[in-house]
C-alpha cells in the first residue's frame, strides 16, 4: 500500500493505492493555520481500519514552501557573491543584506582570481551584527568549479545556522538564477526543517514506519530527510502532482495536453512521448527565476467561475473570480452557468443560470441560449488558443546544431486530457476547436494525491571533464577528479550513469525505477594554434519524471 | 551609468555540429565558450533580451545577392543557409518592430565572400550581410543601407558586391591589407565609377587599441553616417581585432566593443570573424549584447585585461589621426572624382585576380560598367576559374535607368551561350534571376 497525500492550497487530497488500485480516497479542506491538522484528519480518514504493516510509503506534497515565498514568511538571508567581472551588481536578483568579494573561476572552470579570506570576514562580522542566520554562498561558473564556494563556507563554519552553497542546488548555468535559488533556499530553510521534524514525529504517533517521500516541483520524489538541504526542490510541488496524476490516470505514451480548469484558472501542460516536458531554465515563484527543475505549465485566468462581463457588445471572461457561478449562488454570470443553460452540466439551480444567461444577452443583443452558446464558445477559444500558442511556443524553442534545425522533434498532440470541475461539460468543445480526442481520466478529483502517490525520486547530474586540464567536476556532487588525458565521452557517460544511480538510491529510489537516459552528450576538441589540446566534454543524465514500476508498464489506479 | 534600455534581438546559432575541418579555427567550438557565457550571466532572463530561432535562407535570397557558381545548392551547405537565414530572422524582427536592434549571433560568417562565388575563400561561401541587405530591400522596401564592417580583416566580399552601388554605403575598419589578409582595403579603393566614395576603408596599424578604433569611430565613420543619412545601419561584427585573437595583431578590448556598439548604436549586427574563442569571444559578445540592449556595460572586462600594457603608442596615434583626416577629405571631395577618373568613356573596365584560400581555387574576372548618371549602372562580369568554369553574368542594378535595363537585356540575348559554361541574369531590380547554360 502507498499513502499519497497532496496538501493544497484549498484542499488536501489523499488515496491510499494498493495493487495498482485506488483503494480508498478522501478530501478535506486544508487548515491553513494548521497543515498537520489536514494531515491528521485525511490519515485518520483512510488508514481507519486498515493494517498499517502493508504500508510501504508515504509521499507528501505541501504547499508550505511555496506558501512561506508567497507569504513572505521567510527568514533574513546573507548572501555572499563571488561575481567576477560581467553584469553589475546592480543587475543581480538579492539586492539586501549581499555583499561581493574578490575572486572569480572561468567558463572552464580555471580560477582567474583568488578568494580573499579578509574579505569573507568581515562579511560574516557584519551579518552576526545584524543577527543573521542563514547564509548563501554563490559564485559566478561555480557549477565548473565548486572550489570558491567552498572556501568561502569553511571560512563560515560554525558562525551561522546553516549555509547554502550555490553549485548544489542545481547544475545548470545562470548565475543570478542560482543566485535567487541559493537565497530561497536559505530563506525557507529553518521553517521547512521545522515543519519536517513535525510531519516525522507526527507519523510516528501514527505508528507508522515506513520511508516517507516528499514531491518536488519537477514531479519528482526524495526521501525525506534528504529534502531538509534543498527545501527550494518542494516549491510549486502541487501543479507537479496533478500533471503526474493525469499521467498516471491516462497511461499515456504519445505527445498530449492535459488540461486542469478550476473556478479561476486553468492550467496546461504538455507531454512528450508521455513525459512531462521541464521549464528549461527552471520555474518562476513569486517574480524569482529559480533553476529549480519543474514542469512547464502556463496558467490562464479562465475557469468555471470566471466572472463574465459585458463591454462595447463585446465578451470579457476572467481573469476576476468573484465567487461561485450565479446558479450557485454566485454573483454575477459565469462559464458554468452558460453550460447548464446549454444542458452541457445539471449543478446548480437551471433558472438562475436562465437569469444569468439572459443578463449577458441582453447586453449583447441576443436571446437566452444564443447568448448562453455565445460564452460557450468564447470560453473554449480562450483556452484552445492558449493551448496552441504553447505548442508553437516548444516547437519554435532555439536549437544550437543543424541537425536539430533539420530533423529536431516537433510537438503533435494526440490526446487532450482534462481534469477539474468543469471538464465534463467542456471537453467535447475543446477536443473539436484543438482538432484531438478529449479524455476525462477516472479519480480526477484525486488526481494530486495520486501524482505524488505514484511519482518515483529524480535526479540530475551534470558532468564536464576537461581532458587538457585532466579534470573532471560533477556540479551537483560538488566534486572533482583527474582524468587521464585519453578520457572519453562513454568514459564521461559510464560515471554519470554510476555516480546517478548511486545518488538517487541515497535520495530513496528503488532499484527498480532506476530509469537512467543520457539527455546532453556533447564533446568539442579544443585547439590552440592548429593543435588539439584536449577535449571539452558535456554530459547530463538524468532519471526523468515519471512513475514508479509498475503504474509505469501500464498498470492502472 | 543609467541607460534607457532597447529591446533587442538575439538570433544565436552555434552549430555545433559544423566545422571546416576539426582543427579549423571555424570549427564546433567556436561559439561554445560564449553560449556558456551567455547563459551564465543570465542575459536570456532580460525581458528586453528575446531570443529567436533562426529561419532558413532560400536559394531565391542568395541568388539576389550573387552569382553562384555553378549554382547556389552547389557552393553551400545547411550551416550557410542557416546563418544566413539567421541574419534574416534579424532583420525581420527589426523592420517589423517586433524589437529595436538585433545581433544575429551565427557561424558560418561571410563577410569575404563576394559576388561571384566559385568556391569558399577566407571561411566564407556566401555573404550573409548581403543576402540580408537584398531580403530587406525586396521585402521592406528600404533603399539606403550602411554597411560598417568592423571585422578586423577586410571586408573585401561586402565591398566587390556593392561596388557599383552608391545606395550601399561600405566602411570597412579594418587591420593594414599590407600585414594581413586579404591583403586589401586601401584608402584608393573607394568604389566603381557610379558609386565613387561609397565604398570606404580605413586600414588601422597593426596594435591599434580601444583609442584608436573609438577616435576613428568618433571622427569618422559617425560624421559620414551622419551626412549619408541610411535608413539601416549593419555592424558586420567581427571579433577578431581583439588583443588575443590568435590570427591577427590588435589591441581592441571586450569594453572597447560593447563603446562602439553603444556609439554606433546599430539597427542590426551579424557576427562575423574572431577566433580567440576563449579569451575574447565570452566578453566581447557579452559586451555588444549588452550595449545593444541598452544595459550597463561597465563591468565587462577579461579577466587577464591590462590597460597599461595594450596602451597604443602615440606615433601610432597621430598617424591614425593623419588618416582619419584624409578620410574624411575623400569623402568630402567625393562628388568631384567622376569626371577625374573616367573621362568620357561610357564604360568602365576592371580586371581581378582573386584567390579562394579556403578552397584552393583561382579566378581572373573582368567587370564592365556602363558609366551611367541616373543609376549605378549596368556591370557585366566576365569570370574565369582553374576549376574550368568560365561564366558570364549581366547584373541590372536596383532602380535601374531604362537605358541600363535596355542594353543589359540586349547583352544578356546575345551573348553566346557556347564560349560560357553558364550565363546569369541577376536583374536586381525585377528580382529576376535566369540562367542559361550549353
Ligand atoms: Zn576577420
Ligand atoms: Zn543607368
Amino acid at each position: 500500500m502507498i499513502l499519497g497525500i497532496d496538501v493544497g492550497g484549498t484542499h488536501t487530497d489523499a488515496v491510499l493505492i494498493e495493487n495498482l488500485h485506488v483503494k480508498r480516497k478522501t478530501k478535506v479542506p486544508t487548515d491553513e493555520k494548521n497543515l498537520l491538522n489536514s494531515l491528521l484528519a485525511v490519515t485518520t480518514d483512510l488508514l481507519k481500519d486498515e493494517q498499517l504493516e502493508k504500508l510501504e510509503r508515504v509521499v507528501l506534497s505541501t504547499t508550505l514552501s511555496t506558501n512561506a515565498i508567497v507569504q513572505k514568511k521567510t527568514d533574513r538571508v546573507g548572501m555572499i557573491l563571488i561575481s567576477g567581472p560581467g553584469l553589475p551588481p546592480s543587475l543581480l536578483p538579492v539586492q539586501k543584506d549581499s555583499v561581493h568579494i574578490r575572486g572569480y573561476s572561468n567558463h572552464r572552470g580555471a580560477e582567474m582570481a583568488a578568494i580573499d579570506p579578509g574579505e569573507v570576514v568581515e562579511a560574516s562580522r557584519r551579518f552576526r551584527e545584524k543577527e543573521i542566520q542563514q547564509i548563501g554562498v554563490v559564485g559566478k561558473f561555480s557549477t565548473r568549479n565548486p572550489k570558491q564556494e567552498g572556501t568561502v563556507r569553511d571560512l563560515l563554519e560554525g558562525s551561522f545556522q546553516h549555509v547554502s552553497m550555490g553549485h548544489r542546488l542545481s547544475g545548470h548555468l545562470n548565475f543570478p538564477r542560482r543566485i535567487a535559488t541559493t537565497y530561497l533556499n536559505e530563506s525557507i530553510w529553518r521553517r521547512y526543517n521545522t515543519f519536517i521534524s513535525q510531519i516525522q514525529g507526527f507519523v510516528r504517533d501514527q505508528g507508522i514506519n515506513v520511508p516517507i517521500y516528499i514531491l518536488k516541483a519537477d514531479g519528482g520524489t526524495f526521501d525525506i530527510e534528504h529534502s531538509r538541504e534543498f527545501p527550494v526542490q518542494t516549491i510549486l510541488s502541487g501543479p507537479a502532482a496533478s500533471i503526474m496524476g493525469i499521467l498516471s490516470m491516462a497511461r499515456c505514451r504519445r505527445d498530449a495536453v492535459a488540461l486542469d480548469i478550476g473556478g479561476t484558472t486553468t492550467d496546461i501542460a504538455l507531454f512528450a512521448d508521455g513525459v512531462p516536458l521541464l521549464e528549461p531554465f527552471g520555474v518562476t515563484i513569486e517574480g524569482h527565476k529559480t533553476l529549480i527543475r519543474g514542469l512547464k505549465t502556463r496558467s490562464i485566468g479562465l475557469g468555471g467561475d470566471s466572472r463574465i462581463s459585458v463591454t462595447d457588445g463585446g465578451l470579457q471572461i476572467g481573469p476576476v473570480r468573484e465567487g461561485p457561478a450565479y446558479a450557485c449562488g454566485g454573483p454575477c454570470p459565469t462559464p458554468t452557468d452558460a453550460m447548464i443553460v446549454l444542458g452541457l452540466t445539471g449543478i446548480g439551480d437551471a433558472s438562475l443560470a436562465r437569469k444569468a444567461m439572459e443578463d449577458v444577452g441582453r447586453q449583447m443583443g441576443m436571446g437566452i441560449e444564443d447568448a448562453a452558446r455565445a460564452v460557450h464558445e468564447e470560453t473554449c477559444r480562450i483556452i484552445s488558443a492558449a493551448v496552441t500558442s504553447m505548442i508553437e511556443e516548444v516547437n519554435n524553442k532555439p536549437v544550437y546544431t543543424i541537425h536539430e534545425m533539420l530533423e529536431g522533434k516537433k510537438l503533435v498532440p494526440k490526446t487532450l486530457f482534462v481534469v477539474g470541475g468543469p471538464a465534463e461539460p467542456i471537453a467535447p468543445r475543446l477536443a473539436e476547436l484543438l482538432g484531438i480526442p478529449a479524455q476525462i481520466p477516472e479519480h480526477a478529483e484525486v488526481a494530486n494525491a495520486i501524482g505524488a502517490a505514484l511519482a518515483r525520486t529524480t535526479a540530475e547530474m551534470t558532468l564536464l571533464a576537461d581532458t587538457e586540464q585532466r579534470i573532471l567536476t560533477i556540479a551537483e556532487d560538488g566534486y572533482q577528479e583527474s582524468i587521464p588525458a585519453r578520457f572519453t565521452k562513454a568514459d564521461a557517460i559510464r560515471i554519470g550513469q554510476d555516480r546517478l544511480r548511486e545518488k538517487v538510491k541515497g535520495m530513496g529510489a528503488r532499484e527498480e525505477d532506476l530509469e537512467i537516459e543520457v539527455i546532453e552528450d556533447m564533446e568539442f576538441n579544443m585547439v590552440k594554434q592548429f593543435y588539439t589540446t584536449g577535449k571539452n566534454i558535456r554530459v547530463k543524465v538524468q532519471v526523468k519524471p515519471g512513475l514508479i514500476a509498475g503504474f509505469a508498464a501500464g498498470g492502472k489506479p | 551609468m543609467t541607460k534607457k534600455p532597447r529591446k533587442t534581438g538575439l538570433i544565436f546559432f552555434p552549430a555545433f555540429d559544423w566545422a571546416i575541418s576539426p582543427t579549423h579555427p571555424e570549427r564546433e567550438e567556436r561559439l561554445l565558450y560564449t553560449q556558456d557565457q551567455v547563459f551564465e550571466e543570465g542575459l536570456l532572463d532580460f525581458e528586453n533580451i528575446i531570443e529567436f530561432k533562426p529561419g532558413m535562407a532560400t536559394v531565391e535570397d542568395i541568388n539576389r545577392a550573387h552569382i553562384c557558381v555553378p549554382d547556389a545548392r552547389s557552393v553551400i551547405t545547411e550551416s550557410h543557409l542557416i546563418s544566413a537565414g539567421g541574419a534574416i530572422t534579424a532583420a525581420d524582427k527589426v523592420l517589423r518592430k517586433e524589437v529595436d536592434n538585433a545581433f544575429a549571433l551565427v557561424r558560418p560568417p561571410g563577410h569575404h565572400a563576394m559576388l561571384v562565388v566559385h568556391g569558399a575563400r577566407g571561411f566564407c561561401n556566401i555573404n550573409i550581410e548581403a543576402v540580408m541587405v537584398e531580403y530587406i530591400r525586396k521585402h521592406y522596401g528600404i533603399r539606403k543601407v550602411a554597411i560598417v564592417d568592423t571585422d578586423c580583416h577586410h571586408g573585401d566580399g561586402t565591398q566587390d558586391i556593392y561596388w557599383n552601388d552608391p545606395d550601399t554605403l561600405c566602411i570597412s575598419i579594418h587591420q593594414d591589407g599590407r600585414t594581413l589578409y586579404p591583403g586589401t582595403g586601401f584608402q584608393e579603393e573607394m568604389g566603381g565609377p557610379n558609386a565613387l566614395g561609397y565604398t570606404i576603408n580605413i586600414p588601422l596599424p597593426p596594435r591599434t587599441s580601444d583609442e584608436g578604433f573609438l577616435y576613428t569611430l568618433e571622427n569618422a565613420i559617425l560624421p559620414i553616417l551622419d551626412d549619408f543619412q541610411p535608413e539601416l545601419i549593419i555592424n558586420s561584427a567581427g571579433q577578431d581585432n581583439h588583443y588575443s585573437d590568435p590570427i591577427t595583431n590588435m589591441r581592441f578590448s571586450a569594453r572597447g566593443y560593447a563603446l562602439l556598439n553603444d556609439r554606433l548604436s546599430p539597427d542590426i549586427a551579424v557576427l562575423e570573424g574572431g577566433y580567440s574563442i576563449e579569451k575574447a569571444l565570452p566578453y566581447v559578445n557579452m559586451g555588444i549584447i549588452l550595449a545593444m540592449a541598452g544595459l550597463d556595460y561597465d563591468s565587462v572586462r577579461e579577466p587577464d585585461f591590462n590597460a597599461e600594457s595594450l596602451r597604443q603608442s602615440d606615433e601610432l596615434t597621430r598617424k591614425i589621426e593623419r588618416d582619419v583626416a584624409e578620410i574624411r577629405k575623400l569623402w568630402k571631395n567625393r562628388y568631384s572624382f567622376k569626371k577625374k577618373m573616367v573621362g568620357d568613356s561610357r564604360y568602365a573596365r576592371r580586371q581581378k585576380g582573386i584567390y579562394y584560400d579556403t578552397d584552393g581555387i583561382s579566378e581572373h574576372q573582368e567587370e564592365t560598367v556602363r558609366i551611367c548618371e541616373d543609376c549605378g549602372g549596368l556591370v557585366l562580369i566576365d569570370s574565369q576559374a582553374d576549376t574550368g568554369n568560365r561564366i558570364y553574368a549581366v547584373i541590372i542594378p536596383r532602380h535601374a535607368c531604362p537605358t541600363c535595363r535596355r542594353e543589359g537585356e540586349e547583352f544578356y540575348g546575345k551573348i553566346p551561350v557556347q564560349q560560357y559554361s553558364h550565363v546569369y541574369l541577376q536583374d536586381r531590380d525585377k528580382d529576376n534571376f535566369q540562367v542559361k547554360s550549353r
